[in-house]
């Protein structure tokens, strides 16, 4: 039987759990009203109380939020409590090189560290494991996110970080590693160089992978399991809604993620038409925070495409089960598990004097690490005939690229109309991924 | 004193090179000298012509990046040190060379060498005084 954390609220009676969805639904809508110019300004012009909430079903009334919503409160304008009650600050990229800004109260890193805790124990980790946290630690919310968790659990937590890759096997060999949160590719990559460097992943005590952070498929969950020699399980989150630990994938049931539904409330839209969809039917998911304190979001559009399933499952959590992220709603790209919108590169490439914004963003999965190639036109104006400051160019834009977005690419000059246009409006993407 | 080259950039892939060669011969434009310059993607394409306003439009209008520079072509007597007394005038004036490149005729006796410099008034200038032959566009096109 599974090993839960919490056992009273993940295997809460369905009848028990949306009881206190509505109780704690009809809070957050009093409180964002209250306390969010936002959110008062859009509820009041609708029409909209949150006191006339009287069933789940009457949050589909209440506008979605979305990304361009909270570019546009950037960066503290939909925080609903003071400065003074923001513990931290965590960010993620934006569409227009300013990042998206989140801020946790001190309940709400509680909260936070709470699922963590959840999460890992879902993925079968307890007391006694050693956890090889290899996400990224910074602004970005993975790596801390996992490691409040892992030491809430009681495991023993190594904050590795991302990088290094050489030093992660090491350490995964000499301090008896039993689980590895990293993203799905990084896994992988780590398989290839532990192999080069003649490390048999049988020789190594990892029992448990746990990867997220960008989308993967059953395919690579295979070759993952094959070549690391462990059990790997897929975990979702995103830093507008909390972080890691939104919802995770158990190890006895390995079909879909739990959402932890007594602080998120899952609905599933058809992205076109914003109508709810069936138990099953696949769409866009969309989250209500409905416990959060520093930035609570109303019907936040996620923009990734999963199904819902409020099906039993075997590890007798009561949660809805989310499918694997299909993809997104949008041209978000993820990049070695960076969001990286094409809107950014270019408006990036407009920035640098001169380059006409002709450019193509070439994607592809090369030895298991994702490679971004960006093709940009050389017209008159850009045009040098001297090989060095043409070659200073394509530097120029790389590490513009790499200061702006976090992420490594190749800048590639090719010749004016290389780059396919249709109905007079350009191809900006090609993904060679096969996930 | 100055020479007009034509610079065409070109992706490093196959059948490049033969494509401005062949618009530039159908439309009787002749190649007078050439020198390519190349990194592992492109590659910079820079010729002296007969007609450098009529290659420069063919080109463009099969949608190659054309560009003008001025370079300087001067006479370089054909005898061994004869390159080296060129390079030592501007290396006392301290002129870079951008790059430079061989032309393929020759002008009575001497050689003939087109020179990009990153101050090409000052670099005239200092070869004038020593006594060096430059050559005007007239005389290189029709050669």
């Amino acid at each position: 039987m599974a090993t839960y954390y919490n056992e009273e609220f993940e295997t809460l009676p369905r009848a028990a759990l949306e009881a206190l969805q509505l109780k704690r639904l009809r809070n957050v809508l009093a409180r964002v009203h209250t306390n969010v110019p936002y959110y008062r300004a859009t509820f009041d012009a609708a029409g909209l109380r949150p006191d006339d909430v009287k069933s789940l079903d009457d949050l589909q009334r209440f506008p979605f939020t979305t990304k361009q919503i909270m570019r546009d409160s950037y960066p503290y304008g939909l925080f609903a409590v003071p400065m003074e009650e923001i513990v931290r600050i965590h960010a993620s990229s934006g569409t227009t090189g300013k990042p998206t800004v989140v801020g946790y109260t001190r309940y709400d890193i509680e909260v936070w560290t709470e699922l963590m805790a959840r999460t890992l124990a879902t993925a079968s980790a307890h007391r006694g494991d050693i956890i090889h946290n290899a996400y990224g630690y910074g602004l970005f919310t993975g790596g801390l996110g996992v490691h409040n968790g892992a030491e809430r659990l009681g495991a023993s937590v190594i904050p590795i970080s991302g990088g290094n890759t050489k030093r992660q096997i090491l350490i995964m060999q000499d301090f008896g590693s039993t689980v590895l949160t990293c993203t799905p590719s990084y896994a992988l990559f780590m398989a290839e160089e532990a192999r080069v460097e003649g490390v048999d992943f049988r020789n190594l005590k990892l029992r448990v992978g746990i990867f997220g952070a960008e989308p993967w498929s059953e395919a690579m969950r295979g070759e993952i399991e094959e070549k690391l020699n462990l059990t790997a399980l897929d975990i979702y989150g995103l830093s507008e809604i909390m972080g890691p630990g939104v919802a995770q994938e158990c190890y006895e049931g390995k079909a879909g993620l739990h959402i932890w539904e007594d602080h998120f409330l899952p609905e599933i839209i058809d992205p076109e038409t914003g109508e709810r969809l069936r138990d099953g039917e696949k769409g866009e998911l969309v989250i209500t925070t409905i416990t959060k304190q520093g930035i609570p979001l109303i019907r936040y559009r996620t923009r990734d495409i999963t199904s819902i399933t409020y099906e039993p499952c075997v590890c007798g959590r009561t949660h809805a089960r989310i499918a694997r992220m299909s993809g997104r709603s949008d041209d978000m790209l993820i990049i070695r598990g960076v969001n990286v919108f094409p809107s950014q590169i270019e408006s990036i490439l407009v920035g640098i004097e001169g380059v006409e914004p002709h450019y193509l963003l070439f994607v592809d999965r090369k030895e298991n690490l994702d490679t971004l190639e960006v093709q940009v036109e050389v017209d008159e104006r850009l045009f040098s005939d001297e090989i060095k400051v043409l070659q200073s160019l394509a530097r120029r834009i790389e590490k513009e690229i790499k200061d702006m977005l976090g992420v490594t690419c190749t800048a590639k000059l090719v010749e004016p109309r290389t780059i396919q246009r249709s109905e007079g409006k350009a191809k900006r993407v090609i993904d060679n991924r096969k996930l | 004193m100055k020479v007009e080259q034509i610079s065409i950039f070109i992706e490093n892939k196959s059948g490049r090179l033969a494509e401005v060669t062949r618009i530039l011969g159908d439309a009787g434009v002749n190649i007078r000298a050439l020198s390519l310059a190349d990194t592992s993607d492109f590659g910079i394409l820079r010729l002296i012509v007969n007609e450098c306003e009529k290659a420069k439009s063919v080109l463009k209008e099969k949608g190659f990046t054309v560009s003008k520079t001025e370079v300087v072509a001067v006479e370089v007597p054909d005898q061994p040190g004869g390159l080296a007394r060129i390079l030592q005038v501007l290396d006392a004036e301290s002129i870079n060379v951008e790059y430079m490149y061989a032309f393929v005729e020759r002008c009575g006796g001497n050689a003939v060498i087109i020179f990009r410099f990153d101050e090409s008034d000052r670099a005239i200038r200092a070869l004038l005084a020593k006594g060096f032959n430059i050559l005007d566009g007239e005389q290189l096109y029709t050669m």
